[in-house]
């Protein structure tokens, strides 16, 4: 919802705190969904994923989650799916080109980015555009198993050394 | 500026050590001079004579010439059409490449295309809305956005491969640009997004039109500050307004446009509003020509291109030398 959306912006900071700490416990749970399977995982973690998200973001599951590097604003909302920053079309009132009754997704994902700390240098970074396979998968299972498989990586090289 | 190396029509200049294309327009930049650049608008018609016409109009006046890619989402000829006619006579254009229109499929073919025409520079941009067009029915594709742009155009060149990871034989070597608009929200970002796109691989900026001094100058002062300046070439935009209405429609209509009111008062105070204009136009480009970092102009004069010659000449940005064209040299030649 979109006004639900732009208070998201708003609270950037506090929903970035409480994400990182949900990505901590998703992460410490890895061994339960590897006995489970992460395939089987994938749908009810989407279903819910997608309504939680959706809510508080307007998320349109594109599967690479960047909320934490554009201020809470989800840029798939933007009409061009500009994935690093506004375009040159922005209005003077801060709002869209294509959609003139739209705050621009950027000019509120820079807000949201100064208030979470380092928010600004995460937008700095890079994004490469959607993988279209990936849209309707969970971002919040990839992330966690990847942090999972990259922390036990690391465990392991520990392990290794004499 | 004339090349001991200049080649036949159409033939690609040798490729200078540091440089990544075999075009005009790099060696120019990178010689140091303040280049001028231009905007075709591509015909809405089959002919190449439409195409030619329209670029004559600039001869001995521009460095080259940028074909838009269905501008303001309107349909016309193809970019990669009216640069491929260019090159036949020897122009170094500029291609500018949308992601409104395609995907990067049809994109990486068009670059491989462009090149192997005779292309050398491209301009990487996410395009306007559909909304903006003649075809607000069309399906707006933006499958990459300008950033990510670069990056594939930058890869096939570099790399020698597409985004798939395939491997081409044979990689287009290009000089690749992208455009920034300083008068556009929000200010503090703008400079960020600037050095974002000088990551992902431009080399040189075309910016959006700016008409407000003080911001630009601001724009450039943090473009310094965060240490681009000796990263990328950047160009201007500026252009001749025709009246305070129109400058007003623009200002409404004209996605990104920053028109300050104190221009429109000029322009609606003067008996001949064109010609003041043109005059507001010379005058930007002379400041601009005493900004640090501030690499050339870029001309964007729609339905007035044969204004162009009469700012560039007026405003002496051109000291004396004469931008190639084709038959300037057909004396020297014989």
């Amino acid at each position: 919802m979109y006004s639900v959306r732009l208070w998201s912006v708003r609270h950037a900071r506090g929903l970035n705190v409480f994400y990182r700490g949900f990505e901590g416990v998703m992460v410490r749970l890895n061994g339960v969904f590897r006995a489970i399977g992460y395939e089987r995982m994938e749908r009810p973690t989407a279903a819910l994923e997608k309504t939680v998200k959706r809510l508080l973001f307007d998320c349109r599951m594109c599967g690479q989650c960047v909320l934490s590097s554009t201020g809470m604003a989800c840029p798939m909302n933007c009409p061009k799916s500009l994935r690093n920053g506004p375009c040159g079309g922005v209005r003077a009132n801060g709002n869209c080109e294509v959609k003139p009754e739209m705050r621009c997704v950027w000019v509120e994902a820079y807000k949201g980015a100064e208030r979470i700390p380092g928010g600004v240098d995460a937008m700095r970074e890079v994004q490469f555009a959607v993988d279209q396979r990936s849209l309707g998968k969970s971002s919040w299972l990839r992330v966690s198993r990847e942090k999972a498989d990259s922390r036990g990586a690391v465990d392991g090289a520990t392990n290794n050394t004499p | 500026m004339r090349f001991e190396d200049e080649p036949v029509p159409g033939y690609p200049l040798p490729i200078l050590p540091g440089h990544t294309s075999p075009g005009r327009f790099e060696r120019v930049l990178r010689a140091g001079t303040f280049v001028v650049t231009t905007e075709l608008a591509p015909p809405d018609s089959a002919d190449p004579e439409d195409v030619y016409k329209r670029a004559r109009v600039f001869d001995g006046y521009v460095d080259a010439i940028n074909a838009t890619d269905g501008s303001g989402a309107n349909c016309h000829m193809s970019s990669l059409a009216v640069c491929a006619l260019l090159t036949r006579v020897g122009h170094a254009p500029i291609m500018q490449i949308s992601c409104r229109d395609k995907n990067r499929i049809a994109i990486q073919g068009d670059i491989l295309g462009g090149a192997a025409m005779g292309v050398c520079n491209m301009l990487c941009l996410t395009g306007d809305g559909v909304q903006a067009g003649d075809h607000p029915q069309a399906k707006p594709v933006f499958d990459l956005d300008c950033v990510s742009l670069l990056g594939v155009a930058r890869t096939l060149r570099d790399d020698h491969q597409f985004q798939s990871g395939r491997k081409i034989s044979f990689a287009p070597r290009v000089f690749l640009g992208a455009a920034e608009n300083p008068s556009g929200l929000p200010y503090a970002w703008r400079p960020h997004r600037l050095a974002k796109k000088i990551a992902a691989g431009a080399q040189f900026i075309q910016t959006q039109y700016c008409y407000d001094l003080p911001l630009l100058r601001t724009f450039m002062n943090q473009v310094e500050a965060l240490g681009l300046l000796d990263k990328v070439y950047i160009l201007v935009g500026v252009g001749p307004l025709r009246s305070a209405k129109t400058a007003e429609w623009m200002r409404k209509n004209v996605p990104g446009m920053h028109v300050p009111d104190a221009l429109i008062a000029r322009l609606s105070g003067a008996q001949d509003q064109a010609r003041e204009g043109r005059n507001i136009c010379i005058e930007l480009i002379q400041a601009m020509r005493e900004m640090r970092g501030i690499s050339g102009v870029h001309i964007m004069a729609y339905r007035q291109e044969e204004s162009v010659a009469e700012i560039v000449d007026k405003s002496a940005i051109l000291q004396g030398r004469t931008p190639w064209y084709p038959g300037r040299d057909t004396a020297t030649q014989s």
